[in-house]
């Protein structure tokens, strides 16, 4: 106590910053930083939990780049994520736009736009399986039926599996992409519309002109956040094809599901760390990319 | 991120929240196709969770049926799946993971977003970017140390194995360290002069005045955890440890066929949620507005 309160009062700040911090930095230390550096450590050895960890250098990333399953693991995860995310922020930018200019019931409406993104990936990746079942069962096709349709084969096929187990991963996340695009709407000032209104120019050129590009932090902030999402897409994936992750040939399976199944099924503890160096890596980029697309502001 | 900025996002987020700006009366015909298109839109949105409700409340017999309603509702569904008695077990657990890791974020995250905003030391900015650095470590780099780290210590298959890496956030220490900016320092100062110690001056002056920040931490941390999946499903094994979503998963796997079951447990991990959201709407789209613009 005498040391304490020989500091002066500058002192004494610090000395209290660096208390608020010490968990924290434990914290952040040994669950954040040290796993990172195991990690990628455990990349270039080979290890099956059991034995030892042996040096393996480069062998790991060698088998990653001759494995055939890899490169059709990586093709689908890039699948989700070139068709995910236009797709989802398309939709998401129109109802945003429409929605902005409706009143009657406007709460009512974006609560229902809203209301799955509360829901758990897992719970709505068993209710959107339920609606892809063939006749007796499901709901899509049962629906299809009625009208004479043929039936879809929609987890069953090695060309539908992917966009079905997607679709569920983008309605979720609409929600969240509608709010942000309508608060991205309403921080544009009123006097650019004013200004627009008073040249007399058309609305298509007021969006293009100037909606659009006053929305490209938002913009940006969006397509970085999904794309994140997408190349991290495992719940809807494992869920929905758990009596064959991955689905039929391999067809649906993303990084994240390789990585899974590698570690805690085949036990190949290194060549999943690999794996996971490489989902890194991707990432980084992404938020590397978004960094220099708003380096402006 | 500025203090104007600060203020110009709760702005926009409060006018997104009294509703629509330069809004015409919808007299025109457009306007009306306009409103109907959407509002369908919404109403399909939310078929899939109103199929899952409806579903879960009807017998076997009516389930491939188109019907919204059910015929002759029970509720024999839920006293089934309720009455297995491992769902309260996987309930239990996401509620008090889900609670313990939210009060966790909640208090070291603003303790450590307070303090890198408004003290100033040596090392300060280094703290706050190593911090922000892990925010680009994605978990499932993580789940294999952690699963190392949590079988040498003894922690696979508890709660606490569950819990631990999601203690604290680094989303969370930006998020409460761009609001602290919007709490004068001369407050603060006022504070110190006033005798409290640094900890009080935390906890009783500027804590109180961010607390749509906290609120809006708050609701994100126990979404997340409580719809939490990869992690959960590595680090338990027994049917006790589960939480809803894994426990979820291998119930669904064995009701193969009664769909009506498999909606009822869906339900079950959905509703709190669904719930949650219609009481708390304002606060929780403005903490959306919040999080979203800041990140």
């Amino acid at each position: 106590m005498n040391f304490y309160s020989n500091l002066n009062i500058g002192q004494k700040r610090v000395l209290w910053a660096w208390g608020f911090l010490a968990v924290p930095i434990i914290f952040y230390t040994v669950v954040r930083f040290y796993p990172t550096a195991n990690a990628i450590l455990l990349s270039f050895q080979e290890w099956n939990l059991l034995g030892d960890r042996t040096w393996a250098g480069l062998e790991n990333y060698a088998t990653l780049a001759s494995d055939p399953v890899f490169w059709k693991v990586f093709k689908n995860t890039f699948l989700y994520l070139i068709l995910g995310t236009p797709i989802s922020l398309i939709v998401a930018f129109t109802v945003a736009y429409h929605l902005d200019k409706v009143r009657f019931m406007h709460g009512t409406i974006r609560a229902l736009y809203f209301l799955p993104f509360m829901t758990s990936a897992v719970a709505m990746a068993w209710v959107w399986r339920w609606f892809y079942q063939p006749v007796p069962i499901g709901l899509f096709n049962n629906f299809l039926a009625t009208f004479g349709i043929p039936q879809i084969a929609f987890l069953n096929s090695t060309t539908n599996a992917l966009p079905a187990i997607l679709a569920p991963a983008v309605w979720a996340g609409l929600g969240f992409q509608i709010i942000i695009f309508m608060a991205g709407l309403r921080a544009i000032p009123a006097t650019y519309y004013e200004a627009a209104r008073i040249d007399g120019v058309s609305r298509w050129t007021v969006l293009f002109e100037i909606t659009i590009p006053l929305l490209k932090p938002t913009i940006v902030f969006l397509v970085v956040f999904s794309s994140i999402g997408f190349l991290r897409i495992f719940d809807q994936v494992f869920n929905m094809t758990t009596n064959n992750p991955g689905g039929p040939l391999n067809s649906t399976k993303p990084l994240v599901l390789m990585i899974y199944d590698t570690a805690f099924n085949g036990y190949d503890m290194g060549y999943a760390a690999a794996q996971t160096v490489v989902l890194f890596t991707i990432l980084l980029l992404v938020s590397l990319l978004q960094l220099y697309l708003l380096r402006d502001r | 991120m500025s203090v104007a900025e600060n203020i110009e996002i709760k702005a926009s987020s409060d006018a997104l929240l009294r509703g629509p700006s330069n809004a015409k009366k919808p007299r025109n015909i457009a306007q009306l196709i306009r409103w109907i298109i959407l509002f369908a839109g919404g109403l399909l949105m939310v078929m899939p969770i109103a199929y899952m409700l409806a579903t879960s409340f009807k017998f076997p017999f009516e389930v491939y049926n188109l019907n919204l309603i059910p015929e002759e509702p029970t509720i024999e569904n839920y006293t089934y799946v309720l009455g297995d008695g491992r769902f309260y077990h996987w309930f239990w657990n996401s509620l008090l993971i889900a609670t313990l890791t939210t009060v966790s974020n909640v208090f070291f995250d603003s303790l450590v977003g307070y303090t890198l905003c408004k003290f100033r030391f040596r090392g300060r900015y280094i703290v706050f970017i190593a911090i922000l650095s892990t925010l680009m470590i994605p978990t499932e780099m993580l789940v294999i140390p952690w699963y190392l780290m949590s079988q040498q210590f003894g922690w696979l298959d508890t709660h606490w194995g569950i819990m631990f890496p999601g203690l604290m956030t680094a989303f969370g220490v930006f998020l409460m360290k761009q609001f602290f900016e919007t709490v004068p320092d001369d407050f603060i100062e006022a504070a110190r002069i006033d005798g409290l110690n640094e900890f009080q001056i935390w906890w009783t002056v500027a804590l109180p005045l961010v607390r749509p920040a906290l609120a809006a931490l708050a609701i994100f941390v126990f979404l997340g955890n409580w719809t939490a999946f990869i992690w959960p499903l590595i680090v338990t094994n027994s049917q006790e440890m589960y939480t809803l979503p894994v426990g979820l998963t291998t119930f669904s796997v064995e009701q193969q066929v009664e769909w009506e079951l498999i909606m009822t447990g869906a339900a079950i991990s959905t509703l709190p949620t669904l719930i949650v959201f219609l009481i708390f709407q304002r606060f929780i789209i403005q903490g959306v507005v919040m999080a979203g613009l800041k990140g």
